[in-house]
């Protein structure tokens, strides 16, 4: 079992639907989001390319993250997904740190808090809250290592790209590009 | 050219514009660290080479200070918790791929070797009671007996059987001290190299060249602290020798960034023409290394300076290394 999700850069179109149904669904606190638009413009005039893409934690195969933190409040969970547990965290910042996409914030109460996939609602079988209020479906959740997921099938075929490469933490977000 | 331009929706709290996480606290508790270290490492060395005698300040005066300095940052460590009520937590597991864990249990030990350091060269150090300060004289006197108005001894037997102890296997606690003091020393470096996320810290010269100015800035200490004319000058050679190392590791820091990949080209860019050069510069560079180094070369030369002016300035150096490192590695990024 392996978690991730394909984006679509080509069907996005920046409507930050993705970001107020987090909000909604995670209570996240006035002024912060776990997830957020990103748009980029890239070439020289007249030839130029635009890209809009929904960000969030990559849920990353090799976590600096988990590893920088000190007491063990930032772990891996079933499927991969990177969760913060509120009780153990000392509001150090070292995982802050670690994250090359600073996918983290300190929640106004002290604790580290990023997104957790929506892992209560995938419990349930339901895709997160983002992937789920989409209107142009441009998000497919699942496990990418059943070959015959949705998810598996859109990074198998399509051209698919990562943020960040370089900085090694091996995100399983996959930009369909 | 072609350019990629991003814009980015997301406006978190301390993350953006740019990333704040890290205030004065940890460049502080950074500081004191390595100041520490270079207390406590001179001390055990002197032990250990059998040269105590000629060092007394370094082995009797420089571990109160280097307690001192862990106390205030651990201090500056919990003011940057947020969640701080939870500081236990640190002490539940020990986690050896996080730097802040193993620093926070290298501190820890560091204060107890300390400690019994202080504790066994107390009687030596204060041979009279004389402390004055009401609440702090009933502290002591919880543990100290006042034999006359010029000897005291400790109230318990066991105390004193430790301090037997600790004075006869004096060497082996240095050993300790010299190790845990390198420890101390290269882990200030490796709490910022660990962040591969933060081109400019992710350098592995960071633990080597923050031990060399952790140990240049106890020397300078030191040197300011020392009534010992002999302890004084060898201080000042040692901070020139300490002076001429940090220079090599900075301008192989850069050289390394220089012909690495574009992210840290252009963190080094900062520093080179960039937002950071003339803070790093004139601070780090001219104040903290160059002017004393000549203030200390002048000294050899039979010039009379006086220490406090390279001190100082070795000191102020030491700390703005640190500001400004935290401060510029937080603001260079991969993304956006
Ligand atoms: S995106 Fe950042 S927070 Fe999420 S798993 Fe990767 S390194 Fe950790
Ligand atoms: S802020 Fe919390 S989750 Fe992050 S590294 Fe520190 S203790 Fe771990």
């Amino acid at each position: 079992m392996r978690y991730g999700m394909a984006i679509d850069t080509k069907k996005c179109v920046g409507c930050s639907d993705c970001v107020v149904a987090c909000q909604t669904e995670n209570n996240v606190p006035h002024g912060y989001s776990r997830d957020w638009i990103a748009e980029t413009v890239e070439g020289t005039y007249p030839d130029l390319a635009m890209e809009i893409r929904s960000e969030r934690c990559n849920h990353c195969d090799n976590t600096p993250c988990v590893r920088t933190c000190p007491t063990g409040a930032s772990h891996v969970t079933e499927g991969g997904i990177v969760k913060v547990t509120h009780e153990e965290c000392i509001g150090c910042g070292a995982c802050i740190e670690s994250c090359p996409y600073d996918a983290r914030y300190f929640h106004p109460d002290g604790y580290v808090d990023k997104c957790t996939f929506c892992d209560h609602r995938v419990k349930n079988g339901q895709d997160p809250a983002c992937v789920s209020v989409c209107p142009t479906h441009c998000m497919y959740f699942g496990d990418l290592d059943d070959p015959n997921s949705e998810v598996s099938k859109k990074v198998a075929t399509r051209k698919t790209k990562v943020l960040a490469p370089e900085a090694g933490t091996k995100p399983q977000i996959f930009y369909l590009i | 050219m072609r350019e990629e331009l991003i814009t980015s929706g997301r406006m978190n709290p301390l993350i953006d514009p740019y990333l704040n996480a890290w205030h004065w606290q940890i460049p502080l508790y950074l500081f004191l660290g390595g100041l520490a270290a270079g207390l406590l490492f001179f001390a055990g060395y002197f032990i250990i080479t059998g040269k105590e005698s000629k060092y007394q300040t370094t082995v009797k005066y420089g571990p109160i200070v280097a307690l001192g300095a862990i106390i205030i940052g651990l201090g500056a460590l919990l003011l940057d918790l947020k969640h701080p009520a939870y500081f236990w937590q640190l002490y539940t597991t020990i986690r050896f791929d996080s730097p802040m864990s193993w620093g926070a249990w290298v501190l820890l030990l560091t204060s107890v070797v300390s400690a019994v350091w202080i504790g066994s060269y107390l009687k030596e150090a204060f041979p009279k009671f004389g402390c004055k300060i009401g609440f702090m004289r009933k502290l002591l006197k919880i543990v100290i007996v006042e034999k006359d108005t010029n000897s005291w001894d400790w109230k318990f037997n066991w105390l004193q059987k430790f301090e037997k102890y600790a004075q006869d296997k004096r060497k082996a606690w240095a050993w300790v001290m010299v190790v845990l003091a390198v420890i101390l020393g290269v882990y200030t470096g490796i709490l910022l190299s660990a962040f591969n996320a933060r081109p400019l810290w992710n350098s592995a010269i960071l633990g080597p060249l923050f031990l060399t100015s952790g140990l240049s800035t106890g020397a300078a200490l030191l040197m300011i602290m020392t009534k010992n004319h002999i302890e004084k000058l060898a201080y000042s050679r040692i901070d020139l020798l300490l002076i001429v190392i940090e220079l090599f590791f900075i301008t192989h820091m850069f050289m390394g960034f220089l012909a690495s990949s574009e992210v840290k080209v252009e963190a080094a860019q900062h520093f080179l023409g960039g937002d950071y050069t003339v803070t790093f510069w004139l601070n780090v560079i001219i104040l903290g290394l160059i002017i004393p180094g000549i203030l200390e070369a002048l000294e050899l030369l039979k010039f009379k300076i006086p220490v406090i002016v390279p001190g100082i300035l070795i000191l102020w150096g030491g700390m703005m290394f640190r500001f400004i490192m935290v401060d510029a590695g937080q603001v260079i990024r991969y993304l956006y």
